[in-house]
This record gives C-alpha cells, sequence and structure tokens, in this order.
C-alpha cells in the first residue's frame, strides 16, 4: 500500500489514502475510547499521591502538583472507619484471608466434581449436573435469609469463615462448570486404557487427569479469585465492623464522609481495594478472558 | 475415602467390599458438593418462598398469610420505581454494552498494531469490583469536584454535568458507568467471534466485491448472531443482580429514585425488618432470571438439536 503511493496511477493514490483515513479514524476512535476508559484509573492514582489542598483547589482531574505516600499511610493504618481508626489493614486481610482458602476449596471440589461428572457418569449424573448449575444464576438475595440463620445457628455470624462457607457453596456451580466442560474434552481411551492398566478412581486422578488440567485450574482459580475479592452483598450482610471484607470497608469509607471529602486517603483506600484483582488481572489476562467466554458461552 | 486411595490394586485381587466401594467412590466424592448445592439451590430458595408467604416481619415465623406480601409489594411506590428502573437500565445497559463492544471488537479486528494493549485497556474495568468502579465515578459525576468542575476550569463556565444530583438523570450516571465496566466483556466475546468465522467466506464476499461495512454487515455479523444473544442473555441476568454498583454509585438516591430490585431487597430485610416483603421482592428477581433463562436454555437446546450433535 506505501509502494503505491509513489505511484502515478491515480486509482493506486486514492486507494492509499484511503486506506490512510481508515488508519486515522481507527486509531482515532480506539484512543478516545481508551482515554475514557484510562481517566477513572489516572483520576485514583493520581489523587492518591496528591495532598488535599491541590485537590481542592483544582478538581479531581488534574496532573500531581504535589507527591507524598501519605495518604496511603493513612489508608492503610490510621485512617478512621466506622469508628474505628485502623485504616484498611485488617479488612484487607479480611478478605486475603476469606479469598485464598475459598478459592483453593472450591476449586478443589469443582476439579474432583468435574472429573467425576465427566469421566465417571452414572445414572442420572447428568440430571444432577444441571441441578448444580442452578446455582451459577441463582440472585444472591434469595439466599441472604437463609444463610444468616444457618450462619447464626453454628457461630459463624459476622467472621471471615462463615464468608469463607458461603463463597464455597456458591462458587462450587461455577467450579465445576469450568472443569466439567473441560475434562469432557479429555480422550475416554486414555481412561478406558489406565483402567484396564488397573489405575483406580485416585490414581487416574491423579496421574492423568491434574497433570492435563493447569489451563483450566488457572482460569478457575483466577475467576474466582477476583469474583469473590470483589463480592460485597454478603460481606455487608453477614458481617459488620472490624470483620468486614474490603468492598465493604470501602463503601463504608466513603458513606462516611459528610463535610470534607478526603479525597486522597479514599483514593489510597480504593486503589487498596482494587489492586489485588488489578494484579491477577494484568499477569493473567489470557487466562481472565478464556474464563470469561467459558463462563459466558456455556 | 482415603481408604480407597490407598488401594490402587487391580480388581482381582482386592476383596469384595472393596470393589463395591471404589465403585462408590465417584458418588462419595460428588456427594458433599451435591448435598450442598441442593441445599442452596433448592431449600433456600424454598425457604425464602415460605417465607414470603409469611407474616414475618423482623425475625422469620410462620404464621401463614398467603400472597399478602406479593400483593402489598406490587403496590409499594418503591418497588414501582424500583421495577421500572430495572427495565430501563437494562434496555440501555444491554444495547449499549454490545453497540459499544461490537465497535472495539470490528475496530480491533482491522490489523491494529498493539492489539493485547488494546485489549488490556477495555478490559480492566471487568477485573474490578463495582464498588470501586461506583466509588471512583460518583466521584467524576460529582460537580463540584468531578467533569464538570474540570470543563468548567477549562473556560466552558456554563457547562452542566451533574447527574448524580439529579433524581430525573441519576438513572443515567448508573447507566453509563455500567456500560463503563461491561461493554470490554461484550469485546471479548465478539472478537472472539469475529476470529472464528471461517476466513474462506470473508475472501468469498471480497471477490464478489463486497466492501467492508458489507461483508460485516451481509456476511460476518450474521454468522456470529449466537454470540450476540449469549452476550445479551449475561448482560440482562448482570443487570437483573445489580447491586453493589447503585449502592457504591448513588446508594439508590438522590431520594428513592435509583432504588432496584436487589437494593429494595436488601433494605427491606436488613434496615427496615420487612423481611417477608423483601422475601417476595428477591422471589420476584428470580421470576425475572427465569425469564430470560428459560427461553434461552430452549433456544440452546434447539439450537443443538438442529446442528445434530448431542452434548
Amino acid at each position: 500500500m506505501i509502494d503505491a503511493a509513489y505511484t502515478d496511477d491515480p486509482e493506486a493514490r486514492s486507494a492509499a489514502r484511503r486506506h490512510i483515513v481508515n488508519r486515522v479514524v481507527i486509531y482515532g476512535v480506539l484512543s478516545l475510547f481508551a482515554v475514557v476508559y484510562l481517566l477513572p484509573l489516572f483520576v485514583v492514582v493520581f489523587n492518591s499521591f496528591r495532598d488535599l489542598p491541590d485537590i481542592a483547589q483544582r478538581g479531581l482531574i488534574a496532573f500531581p502538583r504535589s507527591f507524598s505516600f501519605r495518604a496511603w499511610g493513612e489508608a492503610w493504618s490510621t485512617f478512621c472507619i466506622n469508628g474505628t481508626c485502623e485504616g484498611m489493614r485488617r479488612n484487607f486481610f479480611n478478605s486475603l484471608w476469606m479469598t485464598v482458602p475459598a478459592t483453593i476449596l472450591s476449586t478443589l471440589l469443582g476439579a474432583m466434581n468435574g472429573y467425576v461428572l465427566s469421566k465417571w457418569r452414572f445414572r442420572g449424573s447428568d440430571i444432577l449436573f444441571t441441578c448444580m448449575l442452578f446455582g451459577v444464576f441463582m440472585p444472591g438475595q434469595l439466599a441472604l435469609m437463609p444463610w444468616a440463620f444457618i450462619l447464626g445457628k453454628i457461630g459463624l455470624a459476622n467472621s471471615t469463615l462463615g464468608l469463607i462457607l458461603v463463597h464455597c457453596v456458591q462458587g462450587i456451580a461455577f467450579t465445576t462448570l469450568f472443569c466439567r466442560n473441560f475434562f469432557v474434552g479429555i480422550p475416554d481411551d486414555l481412561i478406558k486404557a489406565a483402567r484396564i492398566d488397573g489405575a483406580g478412581f485416585w490414581r487416574i486422578f491423579f496421574k492423568i487427569v491434574l497433570p492435563l488440567a493447569p489451563p483450566i485450574l488457572i482460569v478457575t482459580v483466577i475467576w474466582q479469585f477476583t469474583g469473590i475479592w470483589n463480592e460485597f452483598l454478603y460481606g455487608v450482610v453477614f458481617t459488620s465492623g472490624k470483620a468486614q471484607p474490603i468492598t465493604a470497608a470501602l463503601l463504608a469509607l466513603s458513606a462516611n464522609q459528610t463535610s470534607v471529602h478526603n479525597y486522597d486517603v479514599m483514593s489510597a483506600g480504593v486503589l487498596i481495594g482494587a489492586l489485588p484483582p488489578l494484579l491477577v488481572y494484568f499477569f493473567g489476562g489470557k487466562y481472565f478472558v478464556r474464563g470469561l467466554t467459558a463462563g459466558a458461552i456455556k | 475415602m482415603v481408604t480407597t486411595a490407598a488401594s490402587p490394586r487391580g480388581a482381582g485381587t482386592t476383596p469384595d467390599w472393596r470393589t463395591r466401594l471404589s465403585e462408590w467412590t465417584p458418588i462419595l466424592v460428588l456427594a458433599p458438593s451435591l448435598a450442598a448445592s441442593f441445599v442452596y439451590v433448592f431449600v433456600f430458595t424454598g425457604w425464602t418462598f415460605y417465607i414470603s408467604l409469611s407474616d414475618s416481619s423482623l425475625l422469620p415465623t410462620y404464621g401463614w398469610v398467603g400472597f399478602e406480601n406479593y400483593v402489598s409489594l406490587w403496590s409499594n411506590r418503591r418497588w414501582n420505581i424500583a421495577y421500572t428502573n430495572l427495565f430501563y437500565f437494562s434496555a440501555f445497559y444491554v444495547v449499549g454494552s454490545m453497540v459499544v463492544g461490537l465497535l472495539l471488537a470490528i475496530l480491533i479486528d482491522q490489523r491494529v498494531k498493539g492489539e493485547s494493549i488494546w485489549r488490556t485497556i477495555f478490559l480492566y474495568p471487568l477485573a474490578v469490583s463495582f464498588i470501586v468502579t461506583g466509588t471512583v465515578w460518583s466521584w467524576l459525576y460529582d460537580p463540584s469536584a468531578g467533569i464538570q468542575h474540570f470543563v468548567r476550569a477549562m473556560g466552558f463556565e456554563s457547562f452542566t454535568f451533574a447527574l448524580t444530583t439529579d433524581r430525573n438523570l441519576a438513572i443515567y450516571a448508573i447507566i453509563i458507568t455500567g456500560i463503563w465496566q461491561s461493554s470490554g466483556f461484550a469485546m471479548a466475546l465478539f472478537l472472539a467471534g469475529l476470529r472464528s468465522v471461517d476466513q474462506d467466506l470473508i475472501k468469498a464476499a471480497q471477490i464478489d466485491g463486497a466492501g467492508v461495512i458489507r461483508t460485516y454487515r451481509k456476511v460476518i455479523l450474521p454468522t456470529i448472531s449466537p454470540i450476540f444473544v449469549a452476550v445479551a442473555v449475561v448482560l440482562l441476568q448482570f443487570a437483573i443482580k445489580t447491586f453493589d454498583l447503585v449502592a457504591a454509585l448513588t446508594g439508590g438516591g438522590p431520594g428513592i429514585s435509583t432504588t432496584f430490585p436487589a437494593i429494595f431487597v436488601y433494605d427491606l430485610m436488613f434496615q427496615r425488618g420487612q423481611i417477608a416483603e423483601g422475601a417476595a421482592a428477591a422471589i420476584m428477581m428470580l421470576v425475572a432470571l427465569a425469564v430470560v433463562l428459560v427461553p434461552y436454555s430452549f433456544f440452546i437446546v434447539w439450537r443443538r438439536r438442529r446442528e445434530g450433535r448431542g452434548d
């Protein structure tokens, strides 16, 4: 196309010009959208390093003129939320101790369930699988009252352990779906051959299925981790104050602001809450997208 | 379960009870998850339904009142606002996200440089929580510090952009933010679809003299139509469950103007102690989901049958 620009053929020249115009339009529109998409991210990052007078004077959308880590320190360990002045540190670790075990547990269960439902089918297993899938679609609001009652009965109300239980039970539907659909693709002959060689249920699982499973396990772990970390409804309903995960604390933080907006500390707080899933996304983006498409199309 | 793990010997040498136990292993492995899922899906739903038919107020009680709560729900002005908002939001949010997503997917599909960078930019909102998104956007909508302030400071003194403080416009703030968050998802699915279209088909259209737009309209988009349906269904599902975004962005306000069904349920159950009516509203959310998902699953089954492969 570029060569064509140097020829004397007028048709080729107009085609080349059209090509350039096309490219300009394509990159122009993409850049416009990119600005809109990145604006909020830049706003929080910048404001977490600016000081308050600067923000108050020039608004939220501006390049930093001052630079300090003070807001980060405050948001992490001294800022007051709901009357306790310990920052978001505690809520961050609540989220971490909730998300990591719930992710691991639900992924393990999902892998075993998916293995049974794809390679050890029995009469009625497909129907049972379909019933489990309802869990994917069920709105959390339906489970609020029953969970509140059960968590109260077994003494796990207002605790991270309770939230782990809730997220595991809800997560099983997703993880089972992901793993089952992946394991279906493993050739049955492979399993049959192993059975003829005398391998049992567990040996086939550990020696054949699991070594093939990392692609789907990564997808599942990423999906569960970001989903559970970002979850808000259960966090705000089943826990309060110091036991809250970070999403609930973030809302309390911004709802707390009655007169003065501490945008600097809140920006740092928002980033602290957003950082773990963002890191997972930037380092495992490929798998994240794969999980998205797998979860949606099925 | 642990004992069977230790007996990977051939069936011929193992005692009878062991073989029988290993026959049951798959079911034993599945059983806890099945039981939990069964309780979660059916018992919880049943229980919530039962509460919606009871005279519960602050705590669950089991006096039977029939469909009284549903009657009072549907005559509740706030519920009226909630489901009107839901219809409104769903329409704009689903169509908007799909239009933006399709546009971005088609643009990226034009062999642009740095494809993965563009994709990363448009998809990252999906990784962060609605709480984060809603909080940050509520600042941007804040007339005295956000976008309005920014544009006015550039010299456009009369510029007004104050969606979240206006009870008639606040819903648009939620719609815009929702589209911002979800259009990347639509883009990812559409892009995957565009890439799966048979290249020969596109070449044939081009040989026939069809331009780019015509090729998309007549050849490419029709072949990925199932993806449109899938994206619409997933987005509708998100819309019905919308809770965090509204809680962080407007808190249902100003006044009660941006109440959504999920906000309504939460409020009745945990702020006002009217759990029976809250349960009735939760059941209505389930009904709304069923209205979307049941026809969709029939559609999927029908399409699989037509393609002639069972799964």
